[in-house]
């Protein structure tokens, strides 16, 4: 019998839909995988094994009645725990909302469960999504699959861990300056973050709200096109969500084709800080797009150099405002009520055990932006630059259909490397930034393994807001590409732990 | 530039309802001097001209009608209440004694 786990997730839904194995054979098949090998891992906060059970056998039970299975009924799915879920717990990675039962579920839970999609459980992050390693988890790090010893990217780091590692063909993640992309790229997974107000955010606990998305992650581009679309779409509960439809993106994700496309290379996102074999595996890929028949285009987006700066202010201002609402009063932990302290100086003291140092630097650094006599330099400015990066992408949309990067200047660094030098930590999202600020759609896809380290290389696709399609077009097209180089997905020469 | 001094974290800490504790204050002070230094450079770019964005979507007073629906019942919005008292969230005393 086939290993059910190393099926992704189009193969998975058509083996349910022809009877060949059951949703909960499918189910119990990945709860498996996930006793034997998330010890090692731990890309798992919380495993739902009964409420996933139960979903899955919701499905056999409504094939068996003769009804109708949507494309993903009886897949199973990792979810970042950052999405709200009825009756199961959800922590952001604190501690401030450790045991916290939410008594609601999110849109993007809600849309999970109708389309029969599996919820194994909640995945490992960095605390309320702020770092790229999943070390400022207050539950532990997770390992990267290809070397457990290595960061799996962050903030959604369980999520791509749980996927390279064949515990969910499915995941969900949150990207507010790459948290999707990101960890995708540094396990040779694919992970996309949708046009800014493209999946509705009732229910994902607030980071940045300007910048945050949620998005599909999965090992292949057809599987991640599946998921944006069951996943997208116009939600009244969020006031910034789009009310248009969504692109089509799993008929671009099937028709993967990059024929007098023009692809854009952009000169900012290339020089100091990025390692030889990222850019090795890069220029593979601008060669390959070129035999492909794509057309490169050189261009320069001067703005670009300011976007980190910018980002690590406009993102921490807007957390200090976001976090206000954790004050120990209504969910969550209460520290020091003896009776005698006052409301505020329970609210500080409850902060200060429920947040870790990065939570607190941003809500610091948030703070100090916005005060009064730094506003204008700080906070001011850096939504300028925001008016600049996104003027450099509309110029740069006019002569070119899509831009790509590397996703990160680097392959996945050691666990505790960075931990405490929070400026060598923003480096990771140098290039994955800019769309965040612009609310253009981007997606990093694997381009191969660097030589130096034999780890995972991302390419990252950029394109305008509203054309998420393309980025499956050309995605499909650069995986179909280096499928027949390797002879193999890469995903294949991960270790099997 | 100035840099950021204990004091000012200790200030921050207040501001941001933080009971920072002694030895945090020296760690953020020089972190959150060197995370300022790096990004005060976005004041160099932009002009006068050159209006701000605050979001990506142009959006103003997005409204839903003002219709009755299903919400939580009481028990469920104060299922995660640390402390509760007669069907309201039960906090600790908001004014001074006197």
């Amino acid at each position: 019998m086939t290993d059910l786990t190393r099926l992704n997730a189009a193969e998975t839904a058509a083996t349910i839909a022809s009877g060949e194995a059951s949703a909960v054979e499918v189910t119990q098949a990945h709860l498996d995988r996930i006793g034997a090998v998330d010890e090692k891992v731990h890309a798992f906060l919380h495993v739902d094994t009964e409420g996933a059970l139960k979903a899955a056998k919701a499905v056999d039970d409504k094939r068996a009645a003769g009804e109708k299975l949507g494309p993903l009924a009886g897949v199973p799915l990792a979810l970042k725990d950052i999405f709200t879920t009825k009756g199961v717990p959800t922590t952001v990675g604190s501690k401030i909302l450790d045991g916290w039962i939410p008594p609601y579920d999110a849109t993007l839970t809600t849309r999970l469960r109708n389309a029969g999609i599996v919820i194994l459980g909640k995945t490992n992050m960095d605390e309320f999504a702020m770092g790229s390693s999943t070390e400022n988890s207050a539950y532990g790090p997770t390992g990267n699959p290809w070397d457990l010893t290595r960061i799996p990217g962050g903030s959604g780091g369980g999520s791509a861990a749980a996927l390279a590692s064949f515990q969910a063909p499915l995941a969900i993640g949150t990207d507010t300056g790459g948290s999707i992309r990101q960890p995708a790229a540094v396990t040779g997974t694919v992970g996309v973050k949708p046009t800014y107000g493209a999946v509705s955010r009732y229910g994902m606990v607030a980071f940045s709200s300007s910048l945050d998305q949620g998005g599909p992650c999965a090992r292949t581009v057809l599987d991640a096109a599946l998921l944006h679309e069951a996943i997208a779409g116009h939600d009244p509960m969020d006031s910034t969500s789009i009310d248009a439809p969504v692109p089509p993106v799993v008929e671009a994700a099937r028709n993967g084709n990059v024929k007098g496309l023009r692809v854009g290379v952009v000169k900012e996102f290339s020089g100091e800080g990025y390692q030889a074999g990222v850019v090795e595996r890069f220029n593979g890929a601008v060669e390959l797009l070129r035999e492909l028949g794509a057309e490169i285009v050189e261009l320069s987006c001067p703005s670009f150099t300011y976007a980190l700066a910018a980002y690590y202010l406009i993102a921490p201002s807007e957390a200090s405002s976001n976090l206000a609402r954790f004050d120990g009063l209504r969910y969550g932990i209460r520290v020091g009520d003896d009776g005698t302290r006052s409301a505020e100086e329970v609210t500080a003291l409850t902060r200060e055990a429920g947040f870790g140092p990065e939570v607190k630097r941003r809500i610091m650094l948030g703070t100090y932006a916005l005060s009064s006599g730094y506003y204008d330099a700080y906070y001011g400015s850096a939504q300028k630059v925001r008016t600049l990066i996104t003027r450099d992408f509309e110029r740069s949309f006019g002569s070119v259909d899509v831009i790509i990067s590397p996703t990160t200047p680097t392959t996945a660094f050691p666990i505790g490397e960075r931990a405490d030098d929070p400026m060598a930590m923003y480096l990771a999202d140098l290039c994955t930034i800019p769309a965040n600020l612009a609310g253009n759609s981007a997606m990093s896809v694997p381009c191969g393994l660097a030589p130096e380290d034999g780890l995972p290389v991302g390419l990252q696709i950029i394109a305008p807001a509203l054309a998420d399609d393309r980025l499956y077009r050309v995605g499909a097209a650069v995986e179909a590409g280096f499928i027949a180089r390797w002879g193999h997905p890469l995903l294949e020469e991960a270790p099997t732990l | 530039m100035p840099g950021i001094t204990r004091e000012e974290v200790a200030h921050l800490g207040r501001l941001s309802r933080l009971e920072l504790k002694d030895e945090e204050l020296d760690h953020f002070a020089s972190q959150l001097d060197e995370i300022i230094g790096a990004v005060a450079r976005v004041s160099e770019v932009a002009g006068e001209d050159v209006p701000p964005t605050s979001h990506p979507l142009p959006l103003t007073n997005v409204m839903r009608p003002d219709e009755v629906r299903p919400s939580l019942t009481p028990a469920e919005a104060l299922s995660g209440a640390p402390a509760q008292e007669q069907q309201r969230f039960k906090v600790p005393q908001i004014l001074g004694e006197d």
